[in-house]
């Protein structure tokens, strides 16, 4: 049987994003279509289920207008691909790989396949190259390295965007600077807040290192399941190819997260927590691992992908299967945020797990693991005290309790608030200077050398 | 022999195919052109149904799908040790492998050894009898048996000498009269566990480095156990502490589910660390099965199969297995995501109502054994429990708990301080922790029992005091109970809280542990004698030494013991006359020297 490019008069049913036809043509799970209705307007879609009678097509745009005798579908007869070359640096791009800045297409080199292929763990290099982004909050504590994935765990009304922002601005590379390049990914933005973005990377003279990929929270549902996918394959292109070193801000995952569950829903399948899909867990995978070095490459990807908790509860679904993916969190506080502290960053809930590769003698300074470690257990005993000094009073405190609720008092704002960016020296300056309040028998996670040298 | 069959139904990892011949349940099955792997796991009349362990992306209605008329096997064979594979143990690397594509044959090629036989022609063999040894480069010696399916009379064997490992090694005759051969390498179907002669019970801890872990919750050598623990609190850390530093001869790793650069942190680093019992480096003892979150979710669901399997390899021939399986909830929601799509109704949490079983099949390959040739062997399985939410009552952790006799829990609240390891000591046990007081009396520590459940006593005395200090204030309690919770503090940071990073502390050896506590229980001790005597709490908190105490794991190594004796005579010199001054040490803030 050889396959008609274009197949007629076969749809049987239309259910939300999804194109139900009779199965007239050799087509393979995961092949591209394009779907027209009557309207003449050509929809991009994909096939999601197979059976021998039947295929099942999701349309990656608004399926209004579509009906059954008049829909013609065309196959590809292969899956979903990218083209891209040089030249996409300062370009924007819709949600489904399309220029929408009004400019030429792209001259592509090559086709990629947007879902990409799963890296091999023989072949990668353990990310070590320290970044220094200028907030303190992360840069002693939780420390980020080219080629993690650490996203930001938020809520909604947090200044999110403005730390994303001001990590793209200041990010870099301790002495060598290196060809460095931006993807961001606006899913399911609204359109003021993908505006803010454009106009803040391009009052910092960083847009034309910027490829932007927008899908706009007017755009349909099931494009937001690939907009990360094509700008992650950006991102792969960029780094392995031309050798650049890539930071992809993805934001917001919970939009993509929602957006997965309503075309799970309309598929018919089985809901697991929450109604979100029991592959959840494996689909976030194929997008937060797609961030790493590999040996004999010169170029990296790093991931920095913000995520909005909803009710701001971190054993949602979501920031829980992501804080199981990706190699530590960055959690923002409404209390801090209501305090006034910027960035509002929860340091205690916070964590990097790649911090301890990149951080101390060959990296970063000897004592810098040494000083976080110290600054966190000090933080989270006044956190504690803070606890109990609501029940009991400031009163009813040990004189030790209470330099600690100091200490707490001050780490917020002295520390975790900053007016601008620091230097990591800066940041590890502040640091001692805190810890130099404390009563020096108790700071037990440092050495004697490291108190005699910085708290002299 | 070989059925065929032809897809009608793709969806994910799973297929359906109408077949024409015979296909048996779990048999492996090769799928397309690119010869997919996969496995039959339903037959229905006309109809297989089965799970595919690679991605199946471009799998149509049409395409062939042949049997091999053989369980899922792996291949097993000296060459092993160092390895790093995917979770049906092919290898994972080569040329040209920065992405995994799915179909891309792996082939292992042959890897030559050094092969001595132990047997002559003539010779009865046994199954699992020893016929040789075999060594790869300069790596470990390895005993070669027979097959645990084969017996009979030797025909021939290989000389001495270098030999491929798939060569023919040995030829045999039946009982039956037919010839048989076999190889150094050799296959095995990794869901039936490989034969012993019986099990024996528990009677020594394996002994992990881990102070927390050995001296509070010991786990037995072919025993098991779980870790739970939310994102963050330190699962993986632990494990990789436990596969450095535990006293087994052969680590197997695995991987199910987890990060790439976790993978790439142990390649890094393995290699660069010595084992600690025969001074070669850590990956010559150590097997890494990687399925990473992003591979294909089936081959998760065989990867610790895959796992135990080569456990129990090394078990038979006679050797202390540990494997660390990170992490036992993403297999088991590789199992409800295949299950879900062949449609099956759901049990508690979304899971096949099976789960329950395959744990305990899978907890059940832990054992300490005699081998069918007489030697003692032991597959130690430690799984990593990763519950949503942190919400311990979930399926994978309760089921859990009804197989494993450590539990070691993970704390948030320990990991938010970097408390590490966040072991939670009031929410974990050892069922096993009595049998061991043979052991510690072995490594000089006849008050090791003693000791164990005076400092737990004195954890639960410190959850009790806190609680009622969160009532009344700390200053209210009796200077007595206040002490209680000073010692437990420095309890806490001096033996429980040890760094996966220090090179000083990252194993500590039973030596060094019942040392610490000794010096421990004696502060403990100096300390409530002065108060008794009249000394303030106030000059009990400010003795200089506890700065020290609380810092010896990280100032006195396991081959410096006689450090521990000179900071005995210091904290012991420095609580005589305590009761008597006036007022003891006013200013805490002097630095110890």
């Amino acid at each position: 049987m050889r396959a008609p490019l274009l197949v007629e008069h076969a749809a049987t049913k239309l259910d939300g994003p999804l194109l139900f036809l009779k199965r007239t043509v050799e087509a393979a799970l995961g092949d591209a279509v394009e779907v027209r209705g009557r309207d003449g307007h050509a929809r991009l879609g994909r096939i999601v289920a197979l059976d021998d009678q039947a295929l099942t097509i999701e349309v990656l745009e608004s399926s209004a207008g579509l009906d059954l005798p008049s829909t013609v579908v065309r196959f590809r007869g292969e899956p979903l691909s990218f083209a891209l070359g040089p030249g996409i640096l300062g370009r924007v791009f819709n949600g489904v790989g399309q220029v929408i800045d009004g400019g030429p297409p792209i001259a592509a080199s090559e086709h990629r396949a947007i879902d990409g292929l799963p890296m091999n763990p023989v072949a990668r290099a353990l990310p070590r190259d320290f970044i220094e982004t200028g907030v303190s909050a992360i840069d002693v504590m939780n420390s980020l390295v080219r080629g993690q994935k650490l996203p930001i765990f938020s809520g909604g009304g947090l200044p999110h965007d403005r730390l994303a922002i001001d990590v793209a601005r200041h990010a870099r590379l301790r002495g060598a600077g290196g060809d460095f390049a931006i993807v961001f990914c606006g899913i399911g933005l609204p359109y003021d807040s993908a505006e803010a973005f454009r106009s803040a990377l391009e009052a910092s003279g960083a847009l034309e290192r910027t490829a932007l990929f927008l899908n706009l929270a007017s755009d349909s549902s099931t494009q937001r399941l690939l907009t990360p996918r094509y700008a992650l394959t950006a991102a792969e292109y960029l780094a392995f190819v031309e050798g650049k070193h890539v930071l992809a801000i993805l934001t917001d995952m919970t939009n993509y997260c929602e957006a997965l569950r309503e075309v799970s829903s309309s598929k018919g399948e089985m809901p697991s927590r929450k109604g979100f899909p029991g592959y959840l867990y494996s689909d976030l995978a194929t997008l937060y691992e797609r961030a790493g070095c590999l040996r004999g490459h010169p170029g990296t990807l790093t991931q920095l992908s913000i995520l909005t908790m909803p009710a701001d509860d971190i054993a949602h679904p979501i920031p829980d299967l992501t804080g199981y993916i990706t190699e530590g969190q960055i959690v923002l506080s409404r209390e801090l945020d209501r305090r006034g502290v910027r960035p509002p960053v929860a340091v205690l809930p916070s964590l990097s797990r790649l911090a301890k590769d990149g951080t101390g003698g060959k990296y970063t300074h000897p004592d810098h693991p040494a000083l976080a470690s110290q600054l966190y257990a000090a933080y989270a005993r006044a956190v504690q005290t803070r606890v109990l000094a609501s029940v009991v009073g400031e009163d009813g405190l040990a004189e030790a309790d209470r330099r600690y609720l100091a200490f707490g008092r001050r780490f917020e704002q002295d520390f975790v608030h900053q007016d601008g960016p620091r230097t990591l020296e800066e940041s590890m300056d502040a640091g001692w200077r805190l810890l130099a309040e404390l009563p020096r028998n108790e700071l037990t996670r440092l050495s004697d050398a490291q108190i005699a040298a910085h708290l002299a | 022999m070989s059925a065929r069959a032809e897809i009608c139904w793709v969806s994910g990892p799973v297929l359906r195919a109408r077949c024409e011949g015979a296909f048996a349940l779990r048999e492996a099955i090769s799928v397309g052109p690119l010869g997919l792997l996969g496995e039959v796991v339903r037959i229905e009349g006309e109809e297989i149904m089965a799970q595919v362990y690679e991605d199946t992306t471009g799998l149509k209605p049409g395409v062939e799908v042949r049997g091999s008329g053989l369980p899922l096997s792996i291949e097993l064979g000296p060459a092993l040790l160092g390895g790093m594979y995917d979770g049906l143990l092919r290898p994972l690397g080569g040329p040209d492998t920065a992405f995994v594509r799915a179909g891309a044959s792996f082939g292992r090629g042959h890897v030559v050894a050094a092969f001595e036989p132990a047997v002559k022609p003539g010779d009865a063999l046994s199954a699992g009898m020893i016929v040789g040894t075999a060594r790869v480069g300069d790596g470990p010696l390895q005993k070669v048996l027979c097959p645990p399916d084969m017996a009979g009379e030797c025909l021939w064997v290989a000389a001495a000498g270098l030999l491929a490992d798939d060569a023919l090694l040995v030829r045999l005759r039946g009982a039956d009269g037919i010839e048989h051969g076999f190889a150094m390498r050799q296959r095995w179907p990794v869901r039936t566990p490989r034969p012993v002669a019986r099990r024996l019970p528990a009677e020594a801890p394996l002994v992990t480095g881990q102070r927390i872990l050995d001296t509070l919750f010991p786990v037995a050598l072919g025993g098991r156990a779980a870790i739970p623990g939310g994102f963050g609190t330190g699962k993986t850390v632990l494990l990789e502490a436990l596969a450095r530093g535990c006293e087994a001869d052969v680590i197997v790793y695995l991987g199910c589910g987890e990060r790439g650069n976790e993978i790439a942190g142990v390649l890094e680093e393995f290699p660069e660390l010595e084992d600690p019992r025969s001074g070669r480096p850590l990956m010559q003892r150590t097997v890494i099965i990687a399925n990473t979150s992003n591979m294909p979710v089936a081959a998760r669901e065989a990867s610790i199969y895959s796992a135990v399997t080569v456990a129990e390899w090394f078990r038979d021939q006679g050797l202390n297995v540990a494997l660390m399986a990170d992490s036992t909830s993403r297999w088991a929601e590789a199992l409800r995501e295949v299950s879900g799509r062949f449609g099956e109704l759901p049990g508690e949490g979304g899971y096949p109502a099976y789960l329950a079983s395959r744990l305990a099949d899978f907890y059940e390959r832990a054992a300490l054994v005699e081998t069918l040739s007489g030697a003692r062997g032991s597959v130690t399985l430690i799984g990593a429990i990763s519950p949503p939410s942190g919400d311990f009552s979930e399926p994978v952790t309760s089921h859990t708990k009804r197989y494993v006799r450590a539990f070691w829990t993970l704390d948030v609240k320990r990991a938010q301080a970097r408390f590490y390891p966040a072991v939670h000591p009031l929410m974990s046990y050892s069922e096993d922790a009595a049998r061991f007081r043979a052991f510690w009396a072995g490594q000089g520590a006849d008050d090791w029992w003693a000791l164990r459940q005076r400092f737990l006593a004195l954890l639960e005395e410190q959850a009790r005091l806190e609680r009622m200090a969160r009532i009344i204030g700390k200053d209210a309690l009796p200077p007595r109970q206040q002490l209680t919770l000073l010692q437990a503090e420095i309890f806490n940071e001096a033996f429980l809280r040890q760094s996966a990073f220090s090179a000083v502390d990252r194993i500590a050896t039973p030596a060094r542990q019942a040392a610490m506590l000794r010096l421990l229980a004696r502060w403990m001790d100096l300390a409530e004698a002065a108060l008794a005597e009249g000394a303030t709490l106030a000059a009990l908190a400010a003795v200089p030494s506890l700065r020290a105490l609380a810092r010896m794991g990280e100032e006195i190594g396991n081959q410096e013991l006689q450090g521990f004796e000179a900071l005995r005579e210091r904290v012991e010199a420095e609580h005589t006359g305590l009761a008597d001054k006036h007022q003891g040490g006013d200013d805490a803030g002097t630095a110890a020297g």
